[in-house]
């Protein structure tokens, strides 16, 4: 059973490590904005190469916004 | 501010594609195998090499590490690149974690057909192949965290936390369930022992669930799924919650693997509570992706890829409804050992991984050849047949896995369990059946979606490099930084948290773990032995044969189950378990009350043909070991390996184990020959019946009293 204090000190550095990651994040400013990211991260590769497709994405968007 | 211009890297996204098919092929192929040997036995061709005890660990590993990890890479390096406006850090890392990977996957596949097993599962693989699982696993982080370090993109999308987190706590969860002592190259023991050995065990197991088939691909769903319906997904404050909150939870949840075990009561608790809360981030993460499509449902109609994404997330919203429910332990009481597991994960696995995996090539392979997908009519076929598969698969093994506990458990008016355990095995014939056939249809959706993809590539031309551009990040960017250290942390927080993280594990292992473990390793029951050196031979070659795969060795504290074995399982008999070998499934009857319940000829005659001896069995046959001679040679090494873990031999016994060893084939032959078979000591057929007549048999010979003491 000892095993367990082994566990438990195995997840809380893990827990430690991810409560510094959050702190972290928050302290950035990682989640100032929570709208935002979620639609940016729709407008990446217009320039890249392809489809007028992402184009039409766009303008939607923009009239929607 | 100055645009910078950069590219894509595709050529790699490409590769694991690739990779993922293969492997996913591949993987697929030995589950259908071993599905067809519960329903076939002839169908374990009187191979070692083929037989279910090897081809299981083959199938999982296979279908977790090759066919998802490759999955994991693909989705990772393409949507990694694009959140962060960069490429990836380094193209040789790229290069090294690539064909490293595929190297690890050759090698396990290898090794494990020739049974070379830890006997833990989803951690099988040999010490030399776990040190480069985690060598490898290191080359990702720093490629990662190197592109995470010269992002150009402030801000870290959902999909990224999610792929930290994994990357942490997979390497920590690897290695703190591989730490074993090698015998030889490919022979090494748990360095943990019994409950302790279960533990660690299914906090790994969970936390391979969690941090390999659940994170990563939670990820994915964060960047393919917005994607693929072209908008933002449904809420992206509730994506916070939920990953922050799912992480903290899942690591505690282990221990619902080992309910009614032998494990303290507490820690069983534990593993309920944080089960059950689990359903809530779980839901959380799948309501946000299916409401993702909120007013876009037409979109699914008509498009191939958000079909797969939708069922995916659907069935990783039924897994994670079912997962909390199986953790309560009435309910698991009802489904553990059984086939209600299987069809558990299989929805998951083939829902969840599955179709996310296919949803994500449908959608990237056309991207990346800039074409268009070469039959979308196909893929639609695919999508059906793989559904149906699905289907097909889960509603048999939830039937059957029910049917085979209300069977283990049914009494007669009189008192009698109402069914041999042998009943409860012909009867899962035809559901088994169905089973492999649901399997079959799931393959060979897959093997069309692999077409489908060959053509789409051969019809495309392949972008190697995309282009790209974006404002480089500026330095001056000091959101809360006051003083100096501080400052410095927040321009290098993943490299002190993955450093800080490194050295406080390396040092916390080597000075916590030996000396915990050793000691507590001093047997609780005083009849209770360490294994004779054959029964350790014999020991070995049960765990080399994946024996575990189908026989538990934990009775737990029902009237059905103590009746049918024994006395219930108590901790103090394990002590010298490396690896325990408690199992999770009982395709066939549980083995911890096994020694002395039959003749030693009865065992010689069942390994050869065990239909002689139960006739209906599903058992393969195990031929070679009536022929295979034990590797006498091994045993010094072996003694020494399980002296250094605190198993209290004598002092110098190792010279003697010989000799000891000898005897006790000797006197299991003579046995053998009042029987009317003639065999020779040195086979390992002695050496394993030697082991499993040694099952159990120290508890029955425990004092009265004491037994006593530990039942209440």
């Amino acid at each position: 059973m000892s095993v367990i204090f082994v566990l438990i000190s195995a997840s809380l550095i893990i827990a430690t490590g991810f409560l510094i990651a959050f702190i972290w994040s928050v302290k950035s400013g990682q989640y100032d904005d929570d709208y935002t990211p979620s639609v940016r991260m729709l407008f990446d590769e217009d320039n890249a190469s392809q489809k007028s497709e992402t184009k039409e994405i766009q303008n939607k968007s923009t009239k929607t916004t | 501010m100055e645009i910078e211009k950069f590219q894509y890297d595709n050529k790699i996204v490409k590769q694991f594609a690739y990779a993922t098919m293969l492997w996913g092929v591949v993987g697929m192929l030995a589950g259908l195998l071993a599905a067809l040997q519960l329903v076939f036995p002839a169908t374990n061709l009187e191979l070692p090499y083929t037989t279910f005890g090897r081809v299981r660990p083959i199938h999982t590993n296979a279908v977790i590490f090759a066919f998802v990890g490759n999955g994991i890479f693909m989705g990772v390096y393409y949507s990694l690149q694009r959140l962060l406006k960069a490429r990836m850090f380094s193209d040789l890392l790229s290069k090294i974690h690539f064909w490293g990977w595929q190297l690890i996957i050759v090698l396990a596949a290898i090794s494990l057909a020739l049974g070379k097993t830890t006997g833990k599962e989803y951690a099988e693989l040999e010490w030399p192949i776990d040190i480069l699982i985690t060598l490898v696993w290191v080359v990702f982080g720093w490629n990662m965290f190197g592109t995470i370090i010269k992002r150009r993109e402030r801000h870290l999308y959902v999909a990224i936390w999610f792929y930290i987190a994994t990357f942490v706590t997979v390497a920590m969860l690897h290695i703190v369930n591989s730490i074993e002592i090698p015998v030889s190259f490919w022979k090494s023991y748990s360095w943990y022992a019994g409950v302790q050995d279960a533990l660690v065990q299914w906090w790994y197991g969970h936390n391979a669930v969690a941090f390999f088939l659940t994170t990563p691909y939670l990820g994915l769903m964060y960047y393919f799924l917005p994607k693929a319906a072209n908008r933002p997904v449904y809420s992206y404050r509730l994506s916070i919650i939920h990953f922050w909150a799912l992480i903290f939870l899942y690591i505690w949840a282990g221990p619902h693997h080992l309910l009614y075990t032998a494990v303290p009561d507490w820690a069983q608790s534990l593993g309920v509570v944080f089960s059950i809360m689990l359903i809530a981030p779980s839901w959380g993460g799948m309501i946000n992706g299916l409401l993702t499509l909120r007013g876009a449902w037409d979109k699914v109609r008509d498009d191939v890829v958000l079909k797969f994404l939708v069922v995916a997330v659907t069935a990783y919203g039924m897994a994670t409804f079912e997962g909390p429910l199986l953790s309560i332990k009435s309910i698991n009481a009802i489904s553990h050992f059984t086939d209600w597991t299987v069809a558990h994960v299989h929805v998951g696995a083939l829902g969840w991984n599955g179709f996310l995996t296919f949803g994500i090539l449908y959608w990237i392979i056309p991207k990346m050849f800039r074409t268009n997908l070469f039959s979308v009519k196909l893929a639609n076929m695919h999508f059906w047949i793989g559904t149906l598969g699905i289907i097909l698969y889960a509603v048999p093994m939830y039937w059957a896995g029910i049917m085979q506990s209300l069977m283990w458990k049914e009494f007669t008016p009189e008192g009698q369990l109402k069914w041999q355990f042998m009943d409860s095995v012909t009867k899962m014939a035809p559901f088994y059946a169905a089973r492999a056939l649901g399997g079959a249809l799931f393959l060979i959706g897959a093997i069309m979606m692999c077409y489908n993809l060959i053509k789409t590539v051969k019809q495309g031309s392949f972008l190697a490099n995309e282009d790209a551009e974006a404002p480089a990040l500026s330095n001056t960017f000091h959101a809360h930084s006051k003083d100096h250290w501080h400052r410095w942390i927040e321009r290098r927080p993943v490299q002190l948290m993955v450093l800080s993280l490194v050295v406080v594990i390396i040092g916390g292992v080597i000075e916590i773990v030996p000396t915990f473990l050793v000691k507590s390793n001093i047997p609780t029951i005083s009849s209770v032995k360490p294994y004779t050196p054959l029964e350790l031979q014999g020991r070995d070659i049960y765990v080399r044969e994946g024996c575990y795969t189908c026989h538990s060795q934990m009775v737990r504290p029902f009237r059905s189950e103590t009746s049918r074995y024994g006395e219930y399982s108590k901790a103090g008999e394990f002590v010298y378990d490396h690896p325990f070998q408690w199992g999770s499934k009982r395709t066939g009857p549980d083995l911890a009350r096994l020694g002395g319940k039959y003749p030693d000829s009865w065992h010689y005659n069942h390994m050869l043909d065990p239909t002689s001896m139960s006739p209906g069995s599903i058992m393969p046959t195990y031929p070679w070991l009536l022929d295979d001679k034990v590797d006498v040679t091994s045993t010094v090494g072996k003694i020494k390996a399980m002296m250094k873990l605190g198993v209290p031999y004598p002092e110098g016994y190792e010279n003697k184990a010989a000799a000891d060893m000898q005897k006790q084939a000797e006197e299991i032959t003579a046995n053998l020959k009042k029987d009317g078979i003639q065999t020779v000591a040195d086979k390992e057929i002695v050496a394993l019946i030697a082991y499993l007549q040694k099952l159990g048999k120290d508890l029955k010979a425990a004092p009265k009293e004491e037994v006593a003491k530990l039942t209440n």
